[in-house]
């Protein structure tokens, strides 16, 4: 039985507390918190319970169907069947009866509590999916299952301590008796108050039923027939096309274009210049495709990146990073690393540079919006990891409070950090203000890659000094680039024990788009210290996974989880002839990674093949581990196809690049064998998501180097660098 | 001129203007959203569906090279995933985002149409040609062999 199909206006006005009591036949009981207030409520008949006009987790039918709310985006990481899976536990959950919805985009109720100065916010970023919902989700399932409990207690006159719950089911074994959840929820009433459960009377990680045992994903079947909902999969009644014609160059204004012989044209409703663009409107995708095409902008001059060249940029790094003044912003100090470099028996210096990169996530951008006519409320459909942020970057756009902007949130077509930002939404909201009609505003693979925010291009330059015994003393790494902490992330190395330590930022600016990309700045930083590491192990003559057993002495998780992957692999033993083995350590969003990559080269072409990759992780106790096994693959192919093949460039601002023809991707020939390992542990959880990409491209450069002698110092490792290194 | 072809056994026919991409067709005129845009100049995969048979790129495909034939999309592969390839994608827990998903079940499709019992090389040079950014390859190439053996 389906209830509650359709979410109702998603703006609680209720009072956190508010309680209504449930009555009657044939009603729903629902359990329903505001932050951390219980409310039960009746309606009339099951099919009309409304109840994400309360802000609902759950809501328990008299027919034993429990639905759950997810209130993470669902871009393929799996979130919207994990998250219900740890409710479910506490709450001793039948999960066969289990159904799931997005929650309505209700920060205060359903947001993790950062952001929007602590009241919370509803985004899916930087793997903090499981790990910041797990205990609120946790907590609030004993909850309901403790309100569950105290009226089978009151009904049958036993002491609450007498009774246990199997899935879906109340039981008091001195009597025999047992209830289901669905007959409890015909006659249950509800506490005013939520009973009080604390972390210590959750259950205890090895009683787990769902947690750590994999359920099928929730939204696999509906992506085998192409019933899975994106935006761009969304038709409205009365719904116009809309594209845009973007600047090439960041910041670019149409100073004027053609509009009436574009206006004229078959299909066309109107042509909406914007800050950096201009739309057209019409009737049909094909017809809009067609306007677009002959649209003839004058572009103004004068924006910023004008004149960049990417190359030519990245190149003028040295004398950044080079130059005598301290221009560098500390991101981590530690002893006294110049003068130890100073006393160092051996120096070490490398220079490794990183090329921007593309999301490429396969769904181009879109949105769907309805901007009322008197144009005071507005409907979106959109695929964004940012719901709460893009309705209150509509509802700014339309300077309306975001009450009256209703938000469905559809499957991301992938997300990979591009969809956390707004600016398409905006766009849209645009187009559809100008008609006060629904728009469809479609992106094309074109628009996405050439106005694509990119994980930004950056030199790093490390330093190392080591004693006469062998070990690292000192340590300095400075990065420099555009783009602030997307630059930092990952550059700090809490787990190597190096006394001396001096890490820095020099910032430039280009006045280009730059983004958070999956595992953001670990990519080039973790591959710019692997490599280096195993640099100075190879001229020390020390094993590279010795070598790391070293600086990580103290770190016991990192070291499992470094001993755990060496054993994977054999480490030391027999290579198949041809290949070579390279080795990385990596933590990410909490979680601990290392990989071994084993790699061949094609010398006459300078392809660089990586045959297996084998990587073990500590993410803490993992929810659902053959989803979490399928993000630590993807991180791994995401990771590899970056070192090896992409590379946004940009000259006279523009990018170079348009789709995939110019834009390689790692595809199922270059696979290499998987093989992962999480390492058992019963801490909180961390973050998968990104936890395996950035291990890849040191792998891959270690093992490269124990192959030809030879190292990969700039990312991609793209034949044509490759062939210019063994040439 | 209308322009009359099938699209997974039903007669269809458009007004559009011949040139117009299959595609929007398919997704914007019948409403069958299962099909994919992504690239939109045929080099991944995504919007591949049956042409006569043929798994054929509906992105690049003009709908007046349809007229006539008979289109099958992702809809109409089966009514009730039950499509051995739907039931191994299903089983093998291939995909993350999706969005790629029909594109690399169509094409497979044709492979076991042509090939019950494919190579593991033949599966990968089939599917090569179909990109898939999360990475989900070698769930793709485990449920190809599922369905080969179990379909």
């Amino acid at each position: 039985m389906k209830t509650n199909e359709q979410p109702a206006r998603d703006e609680s006005t209720y009072s956190r507390r508010t309680f209504l009591k449930t009555a009657g036949a044939g009603l729903s009981f629902a359990v329903v918190f505001g932050s951390w207030g219980v409310k039960t409520f009746s309606a009339q008949g099951s099919h009309a319970v409304r109840a994400s006009a309360f802000g609902a987790w759950v809501k328990i039918s008299t027919d034993g169907s429990i639905l759950i709310y997810n209130p993470a985006a669902e871009m393929g990481q799996g979130s919207m069947t994990a998250l219900p899976v740890i409710l479910a536990e506490e709450m001793d959950a039948d999960w066969s009866t289990v159904r799931i919805e997005h929650s309505p985009i209700e920060p205060d109720t359903y947001g993790l509590s950062w952001g929007r100065g602590g009241r919370g916010n509803m985004m899916t970023v930087g793997s903090r999916a499981v790990s910041g919902y797990f205990t609120k989700l946790r907590l609030a399932g004993a909850q309901i299952r403790r309100v569950l409990l105290d009226n089978v207690a009151r009904r049958w006159n036993v002491p609450v301590a007498e009774l246990t719950t199997e899935p879906s089911t109340v039981v008091h074994a001195a009597s025999g008796r047992r209830i289901t959840y669905g007959e409890i929820a015909a006659f249950a009433e509800a506490p005013s108050e939520l009973p009080d459960i604390d972390e210590s009377q959750l259950k205890s990680p090895r009683d787990f039923r769902l947690i750590g045992h994999s359920v099928p994903r929730h939204d696999i079947p509906s992506k085998t027939d192409g019933s899975a909902r994106y935006a761009l999969d969304v038709h409205v009644p009365g719904m116009l096309y809309g594209m845009i014609s973007r600047s090439p160059v960041h910041d670019g204004r149409p100073a004027s274009y053609n509009e009436a012989e574009v206006h004229a044209m078959p299909g066309i409703t109107t042509t909406v210049t914007l800050d950096y663009g201009v739309g057209v409107i019409g009737a049909s995708v094909e017809e809009v495709i067609k306007a677009r095409t002959a649209l003839k902008i004058d572009w103004a001059k004068g924006a910023p990146a004008e004149t960049f060249d990417s190359e030519a940029s990245l190149a003028a790094y040295t004398d950044i990073a080079g130059g005598d003044r301290a221009q560098g912003r500390s991101i981590a100090q530690q002893g006294d690393a110049p003068a130890a470099l100073r006393q160092a028996a051996k120096r070490y210096e490398a220079d490794f540079f990183a090329d921007h990169v593309y999301h490429a996530q396969m769904e181009p951008l879109n949105a769907v919006v309805s901007v009322h006519e008197a144009g005071d409320g507005a409907e979106i459909w959109i695929g964004t990891q940012s719901t709460s942020g893009a309705k209150e970057a509509a509802a700014q756009v339309l300077g309306i409070d975001t009450a009256r902007i209703m938000l469905h949130p559809c499957y991301l077509g992938g997300g990979m950090g591009r969809r956390s930002n707004s600016d398409y939404l905006v766009e849209a909201v645009h187009l559809s203000n100008a008609v006060k009609r629904p728009v469809k505003l479609l992106w094309t693979r074109e628009d996405d890659m050439q106005y694509g925010q990119f994980r930004p291009m950056c030199l790093q330059r490390l330093a190392a000094g080591v004693d006469a015994r062998g070990n690292v003393t000192a340590w300095t790494h400075c990065v420099v680039g555009d783009g602030g902490g997307l630059l930092t992330s990952g550059i700090e190395i809490p787990f190597y024990d190096i006394p001396h330590q001096h890490i820095e930022l020099c910032t430039v600016s280009h006045g280009v788009r730059l983004k958070h990309w999956r595992a953001v700045g670990h990519g080039f930083n973790k591959f710019a210290i692997e490599a280096f590491l195993d640099e100075i192990a190879a001229d020390q003559s020390v094993d590279p996974y010795q070598f790391r057993r070293q600086l990580m002495r103290d770190a016991p998780r990192a070291l499992k989880v470094l001993d755990t992957v060496a054993e994977m692999a054999d480490w030391g033993g027999a290579v198949p002839a041809g290949r070579a083995r390279g080795l990385a350590f990596g933590e990410r969003s909490g979680s601990l990674a290392a990989g071994v990559a084993e790699v061949s080269l094609d010398e006459a072409s300078g392809k660089i093949r990586v045959h297996r990759f084998w990587c073990a992780v500590d993410g803490g106790i993992v929810v659902q581990p053959e989803n979490a096994r399928a993000q630590i693959e993807g991180g791994i192919v995401n990771g590899l196809s970056s070192a090896l093949f992409e590379r946004i460039t940009l000259k006279d601002g523009k990018v170079q690049q348009s789709n995939f023809h110019d834009y390689p991707m790692l595809r199922m020939s270059d696979m290499p064998e998987i093989e992962v390992q999480f390492v058992e542990s019963y801490e909180h959880p961390s973050g998968l998501g990104e936890a395996s990409l950035p291990v890849t491209g040191g792998a891959v450069a270690n093992a490269f180097a124990a192959l030809t002698g030879k190292r990969l110092r700039h990312l991609p490792f793209s034949p044509d660098r490759v062939r210019a290194l063994t040439g | 001129m209308a322009i009359a072809f099938h699209v997974n056994g039903e007669p269809v026919s458009t007004e559009a203007a011949p040139d117009t991409r299959l595609i929007w067709i398919l997704r914007e005129h019948l409403k069958l959203t299962g099909t994919k845009i992504s690239c939109g100049m045929g080099v991944c995969g995504a919007c591949i569906i049956h042409l006569n048979g043929e798994a054929v790129r509906s992105c690049t495909l003009p709908v007046s090279a349809a007229e006539g034939k008979a289109v099958t999309t992702i809809e109409g592969l089966s009514r009730d995933r039950s499509h051995p390839l739907q039931k191994a994608w299903i089983e093998e827990q291939v995909p993350q985002c999706g969005y790629c998903q029909s594109g690399q079940i169509m094409q497979a499709a044709t492979l076991l149409a042509a090939n019950a019992s494919p190579t593991r090389e033949e599966i990968i040079r089939h599917m090569d040609g179909n990109l898939c950014r999360c990475g989900t390859y070698g769930r793709i190439l485990r449920a190809i062999e599922r369905a080969s053996k179990e379909g």
